[in-house]
């Protein structure tokens, strides 16, 4: 087995890595492309950055090509993925026509690799009129939307929707993310990486250096929530709880950590809403990080005794699974992919206002044992059910089942 | 099972599931009694059995998607418990349990003034599966090395040969109690032990660890 697969191994143990290597033989030699518009930043490229490697290793001709266009392009697809999400966005004609220009010319670069692969996945909307570009193609095409687009802008969706249906199928994180379309749709939940720099284990000196680095005593109870300054996630709500939970426990700290979304001008609304709700309380650090801060992420959620992710809104919450991966319970908005992960009064608790959450704070911190057991529960939750292995696991049963032309049972032997 | 009989090897196989959803959802129980009235069947064997395969939590609190539904998107509690109870082993096959599950939600909605709804992001999404099975080129020709193998087999393998051969053997059995019952009555306490076995309310890992008792236990006190 090789270097890869077999770091792998260590965390999920060998059944999971010989069940992939037994699936795998079903596609051994088969060329699969993968199409998206980035191969850094993002939870996308993160994901493709490791994925694409893993086939490799398990004898799959797995590529990655990336689509990439002029600012209008970028301007297009970013409205695309609002109007996906809900918001009412306007499309003017010449950012569409430039959507449809850079796919062609994308299109005239790839299409010997794209018409040749035996699979093909095209993630989000940006690459996605690409299928249609390929008129000679000879493989199957999937499209994995990482959005939640269960409510979109309809007038924006019709346009995709078009570029869309002639896929042979399409996936979706969850079921409840998926607009009806003419082909199987399969759900696969999202992932992370326990090998990336986000998740690996770091030296206990390295977290200690963070805590110093931002002037927080690591001797008292510490909460935190890592998202960006967005309504959705409600950071002042949580300056409430905190606010709540600290008239019992004086000595408590929060944390809130968070990218400085310079291209989102309500981001900086929230961000200046929360420097204000902040305000006075030296025991409330907000800190803006660049977004390459991963190892710095990583250490602010080691050293967090318990983890806030009080959003409104969320799509799955890969925030949440990271902190549950280092062992820690969290307090999560009853809401979206949260639902998923945090099991109530198991792996932390669900909670639906600034209230809920200081009540569920305070019990943890009067219950220290309960800390403990219940990341103990959520790592293991997240080894079983949302690791990097297990998207492979179902990327490759998805391949296998599209081969047979979606039969229900595929058997082997 | 026609490939574990008698006069062949046990062939030990695993499988893995991926989930694909219908397009069907219920925001309220009666739209969820009107979609369980035409929904594939294999949607009705994913909500009793494919939580085994995927991702949830060890110990949940219901055992089958409908009853969490009921307590979870539409706070019934006492039709999530009523749902609850539904062990899926107790039907011949899934149309006698699609029966059950719209009795009991026919019964609850004729007690109820109002129709209980969900939230909007609560819904309940009717799923089905694919399942794809593979060998893993590992026979068996004595019943004693199930003992040695089974602690180590992948849950995807205790699925397939102890629930999923439910669906596909004659008489309903798991695989090892078919091939055994090959073997005329020699291991017919054995087999007696695994069918007494009740896979619903455990997880594949504690699954597993059961039936390993139970190999080991009986080739233990059998030394044949």
């Amino acid at each position: 087995m090789t270097e890869l697969l077999k770091s792998y191994e260590k965390i999920t143990g060998k059944d999971v890595i010989d069940q992939l290597r037994q699936l795998s033989n079903h596609l051994k030699g088969m060329k699969v492309v993968h199409v998206n518009s980035t191969r850094i930043g993002g939870g996308v490229a993160e994901i493709l950055t490791k994925l694409i490697p893993l086939q490799r290793e398990l004898g799959i001709d797995s590529s990655w090509e990336v689509i990439t266009g002029k600012q209008d392009f970028y301007q297009c697809t970013k409205r695309f993925h609002n109007a996906l999400q809900g918001a009412r966005v306007d499309m003017p004609e010449s950012l569409l026509k430039e959507y449809e220009e850079t796919n062609s010319k994308t299109a005239e670069k790839l299409r010997p690799v794209l018409e040749d692969a035996d699979m093909v996945f095209i993630h989000d909307p940006q690459p996605a009129p690409l299928m249609n570009l390929c008129k000679d193609r000879k493989g199957k095409w999937i499209w994995r939307c990482h959005i939640d687009i269960s409510h979109p802008y309809r007038q924006v969706w019709r346009y995709l929707k078009s570029f869309i249906e002639g896929y042979d199928a399409s996936i979706f994180s969850t079921a409840g993310f998926a607009r009806k379309l003419p082909h199987p749709q399969y759900i696969i939940p999202p992932s992370i990486d326990p090998l990336s720099e986000k998740n690996m284990e770091i030296p206990e000196d390295e977290i200690k250096k963070v805590y110093e680095r931002f002037g927080i005593d690591p001797k008292r109870p510490t909460l935190l929530q890592v998202s960006r300054y967005d309504r959705f996630k409600d950071p002042v709500g949580v300056i409430s709880a905190y606010k709540l939970a600290k008239t019992k426990t004086p000595s408590l700290q929060l944390v809130l950590a968070g990218g400085g979304a310079s291209d989102d001008p309500e981001g900086e609304i929230t961000y200046n809403e929360v420097v204000e709700a902040a305000a006075n309380d030296r025991d409330i650090h907000v800190l803006l990080l660049p977004p390459d801060a991963h190892r710095t992420i990583n250490a602010l959620q080691r050293a967090a005794d318990i983890v806030l992710q009080k959003s409104t809104k969320e799509g799955f919450g890969l925030v949440v699974t990271e902190a549950m991966w280092k062992g820690k319970p969290v307090i999560g908005g009853n809401t979206g992919g949260i639902r998923l992960q945090v099991i109530n009064h198991h792996t932390g608790f669900l909670v639906s206002t600034p209230e809920g959450a200081a009540l569920r704070i305070r019990y943890l911190l009067h219950h220290p044992e309960k800390i403990i057991d219940m990341g103990k529960k959520a790592r293991e939750f997240v080894r079983d059910n949302f690791l990097i292995t297990r998207t492979l696991r179902e990327h490759l049963t998805l391949m296998v089942a599209l081969i047979h032309e979606n039969e229900d049972r595929i058997e082997f032997g | 099972m026609s490939h574990n009989n008698t006069n062949k090897p046990f062939s030990i196989k695993d499988c893995a599931l991926v989930a694909i959803a219908t397009g069907n959802k219920a925001q309220n129980l009666r739209e969820l009694h009107t979609s369980i009235q035409t929904i594939d069947p294999g949607s009705i064997y994913y909500h009793f059995w494919g939580g085994l395969l995927r991702p949830r939590f060890d110990d949940p609190e219901y055992n089958n998607d409908f009853a969490a539904w009921a307590r979870h998107g539409l706070h019934d509690f006492v039709l999530a418990e009523r749902l609850s109870v539904i062990d899926p082993t107790d039907f011949k096959d899934t149309e006698s349990l699609r029966q059950e599950l719209l009795e009991i939600i026919e019964d609850r909605l004729d007690e109820l003034h109002l129709i209980p709804w969900s939230k909007i992001d609560q819904q309940f999404y009717f799923i089905r599966s694919q399942i794809v099975v593979f060998d893993i080129s590992h026979e068996l020709k004595d019943p004693r090395e199930l003992s040695i193998i089974l602690p180590n087999l992948s849950v995807g393998s205790v699925f397939y040969h102890f629930i999923d051969a439910r669906r596909r053997t004659p008489n309903n059995l798991n695989d090892f109690c078919a091939w055994l019952s090959g073997f005329g009555d020699k291991y017919k306490i054995l087999c007696k032990e695994l069918c007494a076995v009740d896979p619903y309310f455990i997880t594949l890992t504690e699954l597993r660890q059961q039936l390993a008792l139970i190999f080991s236990r009986y080739f233990k006190g059998n030394k044949r």
